[in-house]
């Protein structure tokens, strides 16, 4: 009794599975680099790779990095689009590198890769996030209570819960607050995410600092300097709808009692 | 290449860029407005012979690109506000820009003829 042969069986399309380079596609990444111990200038260069286009933009930074150059700084620690660690400019828009999927952003033509916006630049892609988070602590991102601790869990209800639930889905990654003009012109600005954070909190109903936390937005630093022009709610990794929670605390500044 | 490039934003940011230099324009125009009409206080006479010189197809034009600025401000305006006091404004802000547009389209077909008929006649005669 014969068996048909593997071999005879394969394909041209098999054959090339196999050997994984079916459908590598010539993908270039034009990085914005700096180096501030060798120049003061900026400059962009362009590398040239060999990638899947179901890859994401971090693989192809990756490639660089440990092929190509490794002289290229970034940040990046889950590499799963749930630390915040790899928000940048890609193609003009801020984004999660480990979220990008080449084939969505035209791999036909150079990829663009720059830091993101109004955030000291120390080296390559890498920004000083300092101020960011300073504005972060301003708004008291935490649980505040009076009275004894109960011996139990603090008990709220679904509908409760759900009033702040788009706003705990913040990981801090940049990208809102970095893509908001404001915020470029005046770095003194909250920015989208620091009131993303105060609204995750003004709105709990276990929280008793609510007031406290919207006096501190109604400075001239805070929620009013927003012009809504929608760049956080598109940026959003996570897909927060950032306005509409800053337009909220606008309204609870505005309809609360004095 | 420059040093960074544009922000590729949306819709919403190019609305709010639009919303500043029309608003930028038409702070001018006021500016300009309202000086050439307090002149009448001064000597109605030289007032004559300012407005005088606006009626030629230039100043006609800039007329209609008044009516452009006023009308995306005004109509981009109430956008804002629903955008502000409504609470699903933000979630429809961008079909809310698309309505202004078509609105802002329509009322500039009709303001065609009525702005600017003084030029189309002297330009075309009849």
């Amino acid at each position: 009794m014969s068996t048909t042969t593997v071999e005879s069986k394969h394909s041209a399309a098999l054959d090339a599975a196999e050997t994984g380079d079916a459908h590598l596609i010539t993908v270039t990444l034009r990085v914005r680099r700096f180096n501030p111990e060798v120049s003061d200038q900026v400059v962009w260069v362009d590398y040239e790779m060999q990638m899947d286009p179901k890859e994401r933009v971090l693989d192809a930074l990756h490639k660089i990095k440990w092929e190509l150059d490794g002289t290229l700084t970034f940040r990046r620690s889950c590499a799963h689009g749930i630390c915040g660690s790899d928000a940048m400019r890609i193609n003009g828009r801020n984004r999660l590198a480990c979220k990008t999927l080449l084939k969505d952003i035209n791999p036909e033509k150079p990829i663009t890769v720059e830091p993101i916006k109004g955030l000291t630049v120390l080296k390559d892609l890498v920004v000083d996030m300092e101020p960011f988070f300073q504005a972060f602590r301003d708004v008291m991102p935490f649980l505040v209570t009076k009275g004894n601790e109960p011996t139990r869990e603090r008990l709220q209800s679904a509908e409760d819960r759900a009033r702040f639930d788009d706003t705990t889905k913040c990981i801090l990654c940049a990208a809102c607050t970095s893509s908001c003009p404001v915020f470029w012109n005046d770095g003194q600005y909250f920015g989208p995410a620091a009131i993303v954070n105060a609204h995750r909190f003004i709105f709990d109903s276990r929280d008793e600092a609510g007031e406290q936390r919207l006096e501190i937005l109604n400075d001239r630093d805070g929620v009013w300097r927003c012009r809504t022009t929608f760049n956080c709610t598109d940026a959003c990794p996570r897909g927060i709808e950032v306005t509409k929670a800053i337009q909220e605390v606008k309204r609870a500044l505005l309809t609360r009692r004095f | 290449m420059p040093a960074g490039t544009l922000y590729r934003g949306r819709e919403g940011m190019w609305s709010w860029v639009a919303h500043r230099v029309t608003g930028v324009l038409i702070f001018f125009f006021l500016f300009v407005h309202v000086l050439d009409t307090a002149l009448v206080r001064v000597s109605p006479q030289d007032y004559d012979k300012v407005v005088a010189t606006y009626k030629n197809p230039v100043v006609n034009l800039m007329e209609y690109g008044l009516v452009a600025a006023i009308l995306f401000h005004a109509l981009n305006g109430l956008r804002v506000i629903a955008v502000d006091f409504w609470s699903k404004g933000p979630k429809y802000q961008r079909q809310m820009l698309w309505s202004v547009v078509g609105i802002w389209v329509v009322l500039m077909a009709g303001a065609f003829y009525p702005v600017l008929q003084h030029s189309l006649h002297d330009l075309f005669g009849s």
